[in-house]
């Protein structure tokens, strides 16, 4: 016998089947699971544009204007409404999915995941309706 | 209804083959009997040389669990007239190790498990003359659902994630680490957190989701990793902003 305590002898021939890499294709919800992570992206790329409109604002209503042309490209009003419609997923699937991690106690009972989403989409109105307020006053 | 129904089952005889490979049956439909029923009836009747692992038939031992068309499922909970008109496939769960047929190989299951500490800690023991730790119905209400878990590992065979990180400590012990630490009279979260917040634990799970869906007992154990991300997640963030306040 051998001294290396890991060996066994006559071991099991296992068998172990590899991950195939479009696992993901493989049944409905694992594609919307790498689609919300592909989410992501866009998110990112909204934020960027976002700090890049900052950059211009700092610089003078010249670049401003600038800035606001190039925005007006086909190319970029084509990725932005691909944007847009991935953030709206990002922002859909993660509140629907809030009640996972928060459990809120009320009373001594659980309070229902309606409730939870719902609230989420009641604050995501709110906070929308005070910017567009304050965007939209003057 | 029909009178049979084809069963197409994954057969891996080390000896014989190097791969699994496939072997149907055409076995009586009868509407009462569950994928487990067809699976004793191939044994006792058509080839005694299926390899397959079962034991108490209503959905507690957790022996069961195989991939019934593609999901995870306890097979001795999964009727036959629910995949008419056929075929059903029949398959080992995933990313285990496959010794034979449809029994896969559990040790890193049970490894993983058992480094959560799955058991009441506590850092020190009342005496007995004091009695029992009491718990009122809202504090066991707190981890009933986690508790609920019967081993059956059929959220591993859904999780995705384990299958890419094998590393990965996994929803069942997670959900049943936190079944741990939601019970009052356990002390041990600490040295649980050390296990869970290492890279191999909660921050693995992406939150794909499917372990939920599978799990017959309805233990959640996605929630339970998302809830301990998120108490994770505060304990750091106080222990950033208040360092002597968590100690």
């Amino acid at each position: 016998m051998s001294a290396d305590p890991h060996y066994t002898l006559y071991h099991p021939r296992w068998y172990r089947r590899r991950v195939s890499v479009w696992w993901w294709l493989q049944n409905r919800s694992y594609t919307r699971f790498v689609l919300r992570e592909l989410t992501s992206v866009f998110v990112a790329f909204f934020a960027v544009v976002y700090l890049w409109q900052l950059r211009a604002l700092t610089q003078g209503p010249e670049a401003y204007g600038q800035f606001l042309a190039r925005l007006k490209a086909p190319l970029f009003e084509g990725v932005h409404a691909v944007a847009f419609v991935f953030v709206l997923f990002h922002a859909i699937t993660w509140f629907n999915l809030t009640p996972k991690a928060m459990v809120v106690r009320m009373r001594g009972k659980r309070v229902p995941d309606w409730a939870i989403v719902g609230s989420n989409y009641a604050a995501w109105l709110l906070v929308s309706g005070a910017v567009a307020f304050i965007l939209l006053r003057g | 209804m029909p009178s049979t129904v084809a069963l197409t089952v994954t057969r891996y005889r080390p000896e014989m083959e190097a791969e699994p490979t496939w072997e149907t049956y055409e076995i009586p439909f009868r509407k009462d009997w569950v994928v487990l029923d067809a699976l004793n009836h191939v044994k006792d009747n058509v080839d005694g040389t299926l390899s397959y692992r079962w034991s108490c038939r209503m959905g507690v031992c957790g022996s069961c669990g195989m991939k019934v068309n593609g999901t995870p499922k306890l097979t001795c909970a999964t009727f036959l007239s629910d995949y008419l008109p056929g075929p059903i496939r029949v398959e080992p769960l995933d990313y285990f190790p496959v010794v034979r047929d449809l029994v896969v190989d559990i040790t890193d299951f049970v490894r993983k498990l058992k480094q959560v500490k799955p058991w009441i800690i506590r850092t020190e023991e009342k005496p007995l003359g004091e009695g029992e730790y009491l718990q009122t119905p809202d504090q066991l209400d707190a981890y009933k659902q986690f508790s609920m878990c019967i081993n059956c590992m059929l959220c591993y065979s859904a999780c995705p994630i384990y299958g890419l990180e094998p590393g990965f400590i996994g929803p069942a012990a997670i959900a049943l680490a936190q079944r741990y630490n939601m019970d009052s009279r356990d002390q041990g979260a600490a040295e649980r957190l050390n296990i869970l917040s290492e890279h191999d634990g909660i921050w693995q799970c992406t939150f794909v989701g499917e372990c939920t869906k599978v799990c017959p007992k309805h233990v959640d154990p996605a929630g339970a990793i998302q809830q301990y991300k998120l108490s994770g997640a505060t304990h750091w963030v106080k222990s950033l902003l208040l360092p002597w306040g968590t100690r």
